[in-house]
């Protein structure tokens, strides 16, 4: 009996600019069911860093409790990690996020995790515009505990015991968009095109950035019936618009019809390119983005993409107007200027 | 792409890179796994009953399958194949129950077979047991060719080349040892029902051209016949200072045959340059081990004279160039010529096929090259009830390809001799089977261990120099034994794909540790081979391809580097992968009448 997997690797692997191949971005082998949707998302947040060239430990991988947070155990060995309490991870968060500054923050959480115990986390965190790539693994249901409905599971949405939900489901996109959220895009674990630039996208934006992605739980809620079902979902999606992300200091190839195309710059100078446009649709625009986040729900339609993006609205960092050294790395001599100093302050006030 | 068809026996039989480059199509994997299994008598009957000779090959096989072990592909060594089924050999228990008898009762069908090496040996072994009476010619005073000629003792000893032929000859085959046949057309007069020849490649190249080559007949000699002679306890004795002329096996057999019988002073003389030496990487390195110099891109010039005796050899220094098509040349460098001194020269640069006892009247036709004309497929001649096999069949190659052609060439008499049409070939036997016992367990040992390839111990060189009959390599011990067994990846355990039950979750994407799996739009394989997940370069190895899918892209593997660890399979929620175990066996001859 094994389940181990061989230390072996494609003899012709790649390796990114920084002399990285996608092995140096793995993490454990997974212990989620087989077919878990939240293993296609760890496939594609390895492929997203592994592709950005990013060194592994500059970023924090943290998660709060549930299927979903186990997963950061299965990406980014490499990197800095904490498994917080239940729907805490948000303050915690916070907290290394203040702290330091230079780290890349990535929150793994989940539909229980944040719509139902960390729900009030979720939405301040948002409104704080806390830099962090927030991934919300979205199966509808508890799956560590078996598959009861959760707070995201739609109306009428048969779960595996055959009990259709009656209660109103909070669509997580949507109170992302109405707490201020600045980066918000629904995915899909199965479509890892979409998902991967999603996730580098949502990397390089200076603020919080949610990706609700609809993620399958092959086991309680994959039956005929089910809103969150491999199936079901292909057969209701739709994309705002096709997209290709576009890192710094690359050149933009591919052209698009006039009109029919938004290139959206990125802080860091990256690009999105975003192309075939849905209709009653704007990147930038709040109240367009919550309508057709609106109509989509009331289609019945599973909208992905990125749905809402603002590149300009102050972070956390800049509404505290916080120095730019981190704060653990500040020496006494900075945080303890003296007597001297405090004189002078004191003076000032006077 | 057209989805793969893995109905077709040749698509999973490929994948078994070891088997298939093996002429005989030996399951490579099999065996191994059952020598980890500590089943070792049964492991030697899957060898047997596919290759005839496992003791004698476990030693001196050329190993066409471990260039071929995927293993080689992941790492720097393929598992030790080879010395594994010696392994099985040399730790069977009694194996004579296995061994199929003749029966009592003859089919009334006689077969002669002209000469008694490895392919000839193989026809036997396959028609006995159907009740043909066969008899068996060979000028030597035993059975096993140049298996017992020209592999010297310290390769392979007697005792074991004399179990395995035994196993052959119990079968009641009537033998005329030491008995030379000089004349087809006697044979042909004995109105037998087929003629099988295996009388290899007797003739070893010399050098007649060279100056005074005919003046030191008593110092030189031709690389088989010498070994032949020392083989058979004529020639016990050789010079000092001995020059071994040619690169391939045979000269590594002479040069270190030398050393045992008083050679002090040996060294190798090749034409070519040292990378190209036709000789196996590890016959070199034994030479090399026991103090035999070579010198390459030496070609022989002329024999030496003093006083009526040789003194030496001259040789030219030339140096290798190639032309536009790869082509080789040997060019003088212009330096001056060596000399080497000798008291005695072995010649080894090649042998020849010789049928000079076949008259050319009776309706066997050769080629320019003095090779019977064959058809490659069923061996059989010109003359219809005259077959070929081995090197007397396509020249000088190998003893498990020997055995392979004598398989065909038996399949081939057992057609003729029924009145069968002998084109119509029998499908190979094959089998697929579920290997799944429950959560994370199969049937075999999926993990890949990381072992690198264990080597394979000697006997001291000191006194293995004094002894040519003390055999060099000493075999693995068990527990090395089974840990180089479980270095082998299973190739033969296949990842089956379902298209019906793919829900397309990508978890077998994600968890293939060598990422051999990519769902993508289809196209034309040479496109599809730039965009799938890691890089599909190695074009000997097919893409399988699924159906279409729901969602209007294909599942494609790629079949190069996977390690057949299972992964996949565990990782799918819907076993629409699944892994099954391929078993591959080329039919013998007999099947049609049972059929």
């Amino acid at each position: 009996m094994s389940f181990i997997r061989p230390t072996f690797r494609h003899p012709d692997l790649p390796t990114n600019k920084i002399g990285y191949s996608r092995q140096d971005y793995e993490g454990a082998l997974s212990t989620l069911c087989a077919g878990c949707g939240h293993d296609s998302v760890s496939g594609a947040i390895i492929q997203a860093c592994f592709d950005m060239a990013i060194e592994p430990h500059r970023v924090a991988k943290l998660s709060g409790i549930g299927c979903s947070s186990k997963t950061p155990a299965y990406f980014l060995n490499n990197s800095h990690g904490f498994n917080s309490v239940h729907g805490r991870m948000p303050s915690v968060a916070t907290g290394a996020n203040l702290a330091n500054r230079d780290l890349m923050y990535l929150g793994i959480s989940g539909d229980g995790d944040s719509a139902s115990i960390g729900m009030g986390q979720f939405v301040h965190a948002i409104r704080r515009n806390l830099n962090i790539t927030y991934i919300l693994m979205n199966n509808g249901c508890y799956g560590l505990t078996k598959g009861q409905d959760s707070a995201t599971a739609d109306v009428g949405s048969v779960n595996k015991s055959g009990h259709a939900n009656q209660f109103s489901a909070i669509d997580m996109a949507g109170l992302a968009l109405e707490m201020g959220a600045t980066f918000v895009a629904r995915s899909f674990s199965g479509d890892k095109h979409q998902l991967i630039p999603l996730i580098k996208a949502a990397m390089s934006h200076p603020g919080f950035a949610l990706i609700d992605v609809v993620s399958p739980c092959v086991t309680f809620n994959n039956n005929p019936g089910s809103t969150k079902s491999y199936d079901y979902t292909r057969d209701h999606i739709e994309t705002t618009a096709a997209m290709d992300y576009v890192p710094y200091q690359s050149e933009i190839t591919a052209a698009y019809d006039e009109g029919n195309s938004v290139d959206v710059a990125l802080h860091d100078g990256s690009f999105i390119q975003l192309h075939k446009l849905s209709p009653n649709w704007n990147p930038f625009d709040r109240h367009l983005a919550m309508n057709r986040v609106f109509e989509a729900k009331v289609k019945g339609e599973v909208l992905t993409g990125l749905i809402f993006i603002d590149q300009n609205h102050p972070d956390l960092h800049a509404m505290l107007d916080t120095v730019a050294t981190p704060l653990n790395q500040l020496e006494q001599r900075n945080l303890v200027p003296g007597a001297g100093v405090l004189e002078g302050i004191n003076a000032g006030w006077r | 792409m057209k989805a793969t068809d893995i109905k077709d026996p040749e698509y999973f039989h490929k994948v078994v890179d070891c088997q298939y480059a093996c002429p005989a199509h030996t399951p490579v994997p099999e065996y191994i796994r059952l020598i980890a299994a500590e089943k070792y008598t049964e492991a030697y009957m899957v060898n047997w009953e596919s290759n005839v000779f496992p003791g004698v090959l476990g030693r001196t096989c050329d190993r066409p399958c471990e260039p071929a072990c995927r293993r080689g592909r992941i790492e720097d060594e393929p598992v030790a194949i080879c010395r594994l089924k010696r392994v099985a050999a040399d730790n069977k228990g009694d194996v004579s129950a296995f061994i199929p008898k003749a029966p009592a009762q003859k089919n009334g069908k006689r077969v002669a077979l002209i000469g008694g090496g490895p392919a000839s040996l193989t026809v036997a072994r396959d028609l006995a047991p159907l009740g043909y009476e066969i008899d068996l010619y060979d000028e030597q005073e035993m059975g096993g060719g140049m298996m017992r000629s020209q592999i010297p003792a310290f390769r392979l000893p007697e005792a074991v080349l004399n179990q395995e032929v035994g196993f052959i000859l119990g079968m009641g085959i009537t033998t005329h040892f030491k008995t030379y046949v000089s004349s087809m057309k006697t044979v042909l007069d004995k109105n037998y029902d087929a003629i099988f020849v295996g009388t290899g490649a007797p003739k070893g190249r010399d050098l007649s051209e060279l100056e005074h080559r005919a003046a030191v007949n008593t110092q030189v000699h031709v690389g088989i016949q010498w070994l032949a002679s020392v083989a058979f306890g004529h020639t016990t004795k050789i010079g000092k200072k001995v020059l071994v002329l040619g690169g391939g096996n045979t000269a590594m057999d002479c040069c270190r045959t030398a050393r045992r019988l008083g050679g002090e002073d040996v060294k190798v003389v090749v034409r070519s340059p040292f990378s190209e030496m036709k000789a196996s990487p590890w016959e070199i390195e034994d030479a090399q081990h026991e103090d035999i110099p070579f010198y390459n891109c030496h070609v022989p010039k002329s024999f030496v004279l003093e006083n009526g005796r040789m003194k030496g050899m001259t040789f030219e220094i030339v140096s290798a160039v190639y032309d536009e098509h790869g082509r080789r040349s040997l060019k003088p460098t212009g330096e001056p010529d060596v000399f080497f001194e000798a008291d005695d020269v072995l010649v080894a640069v090649g042998q020849e096929n010789s049928f000079p006892w076949i008259e050319r009247d009776l309706g066997i036709e050769f080629d320019k090259w003095e090779l019977p004309i064959l058809n490659k497929t069923t061996f059989q001649s010109t003359l219809p009830n005259v077959f070929f096999g081995g090197d007397a069949a396509m020249g000088p190659k190998n003893v498990i390809t020997a055995v392979a052609q004598g398989h065909q060439a038996a399949i081939s008499i057992d057609l003729f001799c029924v009145g069968a049409e002998v084109h119509q070939r029998p499908a190979p036997f094959t089998n697929l089977i579920h290997q799944k016992m429950g959560i994370h367990e199969w049937m075999y040992d999926s993990a890949v261990v990381d072992d690198e390839r264990y080597k394979v111990p000697h006997a001291d060189k000191k006194v293995a120099l004094k002894d040519r009959k003390l055999e060099v390599e000493l075999g693995f011990n068990l527990p090395v034994a089974f840990k180089e067994a479980q270095r082998c990846l299973n190739c033969d355990i296949q990842t089956v794909f379902t298209d019906s039950r793919c829900i397309e979750c990508d978890a077998c994407v994600d968890v293939c540790p060598t990422s051999c799996i990519t769902f993508t739009e289809d196209g034309p394989e040479d496109e599809l081979r730039t965009r799938l997940t890691a890089p599909a370069n190695e074009l000997s190895q097919d893409l399988y391809v699924s159906g279409i899918l729901p969602t209007k892209r294909v599942m494609i593997k790629d079949e190069n580097v996977c390690l057949h660890c299972g992964l996949c399979a565990e990782r799918c929620p819907t076993a629409a992968w699944d892994m099954q175990k391929y078993l591959y066996n080329v039919t013998k001859a007999g099947a049609f009448k049972h059929a």
